[in-house]
């Protein structure tokens, strides 16, 4: 480029940007009514201060039982609007004394479940890079092909069809909130089990990828899950439908077969991977449950409502307990698929009922007929 | 992850669904939609196990931002106009967002399509990311910001006044009702599809020019989520077109939510853009430039009209009025009008327009101060407390407006308001496609054909007949926009914040507000017939029509 070009170029035209302004806005620098009144006041924190997942959680659904003064400005055909409260049949003196136990808002959801995301990437990459899969015993990659395989089914159905629209019908933000993190749990673990049978299919001679499927639709042994996971779906009641997946069936059905078969029997099997795997998840249950217990334990303990509560709860306990210890029942054959017997099924499912009774108790409700010794 | 491994994974989680056999699947929430007959579609192949850690790092920086803005003292910068207004904002987007996440069920009930139902139920954790996240942007701006009175009462206020209330039913018209009118054409493909390029995107540009680098970080990192939430709502309307017994519905659903979307975002982003900047430069886009961009072209003509090749009528009629309503009927000017009008009533602060903001509304709006220029002029002249009223109740040849019962912005376009005795009430509505909203779209009947599962509007959907007759110091207090002192109130005509002239209850005790629907309804038929052609014969910027002669 010569010297001319340089002198003969256009002078440029100034850039239109904004002007930084010094404006003084910043807290402290006047003294003023409400100058210091920096919390939420619309609400009565847990503790003296209120935590971040209270500040962000707290009242943004509203109710015109709060502050919600005009009402509700929409409703269905048939007169319901918001988030009626005679979607479930049981009551609260005030559904708002629920907070999620774990906390959950946006930063906590991503961490958890990123981290989750990390901690399998790295043990399925390594597991592929010492050939440890070629270690498992003969048989076990069938049963992880079919019964841990079927396993993603329930989860899925449980995340899609249950938590998910639970997450729109409950009465409260704090509720809802920790019913829809339920929900991504979930989806997130069937994804999780179904993405591991996808490296296994390329990664394991012989391991039949399509075989949870058939498993899951046809095989005896999973029929009254997968009855259990469909009634599931189909009830209208949020509460009865959370009560019956988180208090009856994960107890009875989730934590027999993820902690009581498979995290036990894996690893003298030679597989590492899967326990990992089904450890996230569980994890994640245990999650919901903590929030399950402190949401009906406020139900079973309301000071109006109580009673009425306890007694909604026993009749859901009653229906739907023998069709989840049913559905446990049924799983026992896939404890004699692998050759060491290093847990025996009923020392699974008496572990299992155990942590049902602690929690029923717990909830103030008494153990169904068929579960008392 | 490549796009390869991507395809791979997402034909996988295909296999998780199945067809129940043991129970019917329940109709949880009811559509008088069909969908025998739908084809599947998820072209962006969404897999939760990319989603976290992305999400994951998108928040990461976020909170790198957050943290920086507080280092860097941004607070020093920002524009006090400008942040008044979050007050406002901020206190009703969280609302919309987690009713976006309450909405998925509704979508993913009605559409029998496993590959959907994955996509929704990402964008349902996305919402709860959303609403939380801008919740903790304002409990940052609450904690920096030198006036957090508003910020302090949010939630609540949003609740219980008449700006929340018109802000609420972005959101509750995403839950209630049909579910696939709620869920799939009010909130993605008309107000995620639109509304969020202005609210999203054209507002934190405006937000960055008032000193604030905050608000652009929090919600261009809410909008990048956006797309995944487009395509979701483009696959079910493709379904739904699928079937011819949809489209009638479909086209009433796309006219009403096009016009509530308009009159409501078009007024609260339109009024946050023009009336809450300081930014004046001449080549600084207009709220009605950005409309033209965002909504006209990028969404009306890029993304609406070829619809039109699956055989949907589009509502032109209502995107041109919508554009006549911004460019010719200073829609964004009435409505700023009306809430710096109501200020008494709010709980953020609105200053004055100045010589500076008339020259450029000028410049971007020919005409606009012999229109409005007089009333700011007042405006700021009764701003300053001197033994009179607020604005509202002084004579500023302004008249009261009447309220609009569908969409709940004021009729303030006068001409164009509609009388009608719906359900035993005579309504007022801002204009005829709000009059239909309410007589004919959400209604048991349309076009002679059953519309079982269509909502109602419903509530008591006027804030001033709720305190008709009352004294608004009273109403004041009961609301609870009364600072810490329990004297000095929360909104100010002013940005001014020395005690002694801030406006407290005193200045408001013992004027009374009047409902004008429980004044309307209290006419004989003549003197209501008389007192609408005069208001329809007012305006602009709500100057009373002119007597009569010998009147």
């Amino acid at each position: 480029m010569s010297d001319q070009t340089i002198l003969e170029e256009p002078p440029r035209k100034q850039r239109s940007v904004p002007k930084p302004v010094f404006t003084d806005a910043e807290a402290g620098a006047k003294e003023f009514p409400s100058s210091r009144s920096r919390h939420y006041n619309y609400f009565e924190p847990r503790k003296r201060r209120a935590s971040v997942y209270e500040d962000v959680t707290v009242d943004v659904q509203p109710d015109p039982e709060r502050h919600l003064t005009q009402g509700w400005v929409y409703s269905f055909a048939d007169g319901s609007r918001g988030y009626p409260q005679e979607w479930t049949a049981l009551k609260s003196t005030n559904w708002h004394l629920f907070l999620d136990p774990n906390e959950e808002w946006e930063q906590t959801i991503y961490r958890n479940n990123a981290d989750i995301v990390r901690q399998l990437r790295q043990v399925v990459a390594n597991a592929e890079a010492a050939d440890a899969f070629s270690n498992w015993k003969r048989g076990w990659a069938t049963v992880v092909a079919h019964h841990v395989g079927a396993w993603a089914h329930v989860e899925h159905g449980l995340g899609m069809h249950v938590y998910t629209p639970a997450q729109r019908d409950a009465p409260t933000n704090m509720i809802n909130n920790a019913l829809a993190v339920g929900a991504v749990h979930k989806l997130r673990f069937a994804q999780d089990i179904i993405l591991y049978n996808l490296e296994l299919s390329d990664h394991v001679d012989g391991f039949d990828g399509q075989a949870h499927k058939a498993t899951w639709q046809e095989d005896p042994i999973w029929q009254s899950t997968r009855e259990n996971v469909e009634r599931l779906t189909g009830v209208r009641d949020w509460a009865q439908a959370f009560f019956a997946t988180a208090v009856v069936f994960e107890p009875l059905v989730g934590e027999l077969f993820r902690s009581g078969f498979v995290m036990q029997a894996a690893a003298p099997q030679g597989d590492y991977v899967t326990p990992t795997l089904m450890g996230a998840g569980e994890a994640d249950a245990a999650r919901e449950q903590r929030g399950a217990r402190e949401l009906f334990r406020m139900l079973s303990n309301d000071p109006e409502y109580g009673d009425a509560n306890r007694a909604v709860m026993q009749d859901w306990l009653d229906e739907w307990t023998p069709r989840s210890t049913d559905a446990g029942h049924h799983l026992q054959p896939i404890w004699s698929q692998i050759p060491d017997k290093v847990v025996r099924f009923d020392e699974s499912r008496a572990r299992a009922h155990q942590r049902f009774a602690d929690l029923v108790e717990d909830l103030g409700l008494e153990l169904p007929k068929e579960m008392q010794a | 992850m490549s796009r390869a491994s991507i395809t791979k994974a997402h034909n996988k989680i295909q296999e998780l669904s199945w067809e129940p056999t043991f129970v019917e699947p329940v109709d949880k929430y009811p559509t008088d939609y069909t969908f025998e007959k739908a084809p599947k579609k998820d072209p962006l192949k969404q897999v939760l196990r990319s989603y976290f850690p992305m999400e994951e790092e998108k928040d990461n920086r976020v909170f790198g931002a957050m943290d920086g803005a507080i280092r860097g003292n941004m607070f020093r910068q920002v524009q006090e106009r400008w942040m008044e207004w979050q007050k406002l904002f901020l206190s009703i987007i969280p609302f919309p967002e987690i009713s976006a996440a309450r909405a998925m069920p509704l979508a993913i009930n009605a559409v029998p399509n496993p590959e959907i139902h994955n996509g929704l139920a990402i964008q349902m954790i996305d919402e709860v990311r959303h609403s939380t996240i801008q919740m903790n942007l304002k409990r940052l701006y609450m904690n920096h910001y030198i006036d957090p009175a508003g910020f302090d009462i949010s939630e609540k206020a949003f609740s219980n006044c008449y700006a929340g209330t018109i802000g609420r039913q972005f959101g509750e018209g995403f839950i209630t009702g049909d579910a696939i009118t709620a869920a799939n054409v009010y909130l993605t493909i008309v107000a995620e599809t639109a509304f969020t390029n202005v609210l999203f995107v054209a507002m934190p540009g405006e937000a960055a020019a008032n000193g604030d680098y905050l608000l652009p970080t929090v919600f261009h990192s809410v909008q990048s989520d956006e797309s995944r939430h487009i395509s979701n709502g483009y696959s079910i309307i493709l379904m739904a077109l699928a079937d011819e017994r949809n489209r009638a519905l479909l086209e009433r659903d796309l006219r009403y939510a096009w016009w509530n979307n308009h009159a409501v975002v078009d007024a609260a982003i339109g009024t946050f853009i023009e009336y809450g900047t300081k930014d004046r430069r001449p080549d600084r886009d207009s709220y009605a430039e950005m409309w033209r961009r965002w909504i006209y072209d990028d969404y009306y003509r890029s993304y609406l009209v070829p619809l039109e090749k699956y055989g949907l009528t589009i509502p032109h009629d209502l995107v041109e009025e919508a554009w006549n309503r911004i460019w010719n009927k200073g829609y964004v000017h009435e409505v700023a009008q009306f809430f710096a009008t109501g200020w008494f009533a709010n709980y953020w602060r609105i200053d004055a327009m100045d010589d500076t903001d008339f020259e450029w509304f000028e410049h971007k709006y020919p005409g606009w101060y012999d229109k409005y220029g007089k009333w700011w002029e007042r405006y700021a002249d009764l701003s300053v407390k001197n033994g009179h009223g607020p604005i509202a109740f002084e004579n500023a040849d302004y008249e009261y407006p009447h309220r609009c019962w569908t969409c709940m912005v004021p009729c303030l376009i006068r001409e164009d308001t509609v009388v009608d005795e719906v359900d035993g009430q005579v309504r007022t509505y801002c204009s005829e496609t709000c009059h239909w909203t309410d007589a004919v779209a959400f209604r048991g009947e349309y076009e002679g054909r059953p519309t079982p599962a269509m909502g109602r509007l419903s509530g008591q959907r006027e804030w001033e007949t709720r305190y008709h007759g009352r004294d608004v110091g009273e109403i004041m207090q009961e609301l609870g926009y009364v600072r810490d002192d329990g004297n000095t109130l929360v909104p100010q005509p002013h940005l001014d914040l020395d005690p002694k002239k801030m406006w407290t209850l005193d200045e408001v005790r013992g004027i009374t507000l009047n409902s004008p629907n429980v004044l309307l309804n209290e006419m004989s038929p003549q003197e209501r017939e008389a007192h609408i052609a005069h208001y329809k014969a007012g305006g602009p910027a709500g100057r009373p029509a002119p007597e009569p002669a010998g009147a």
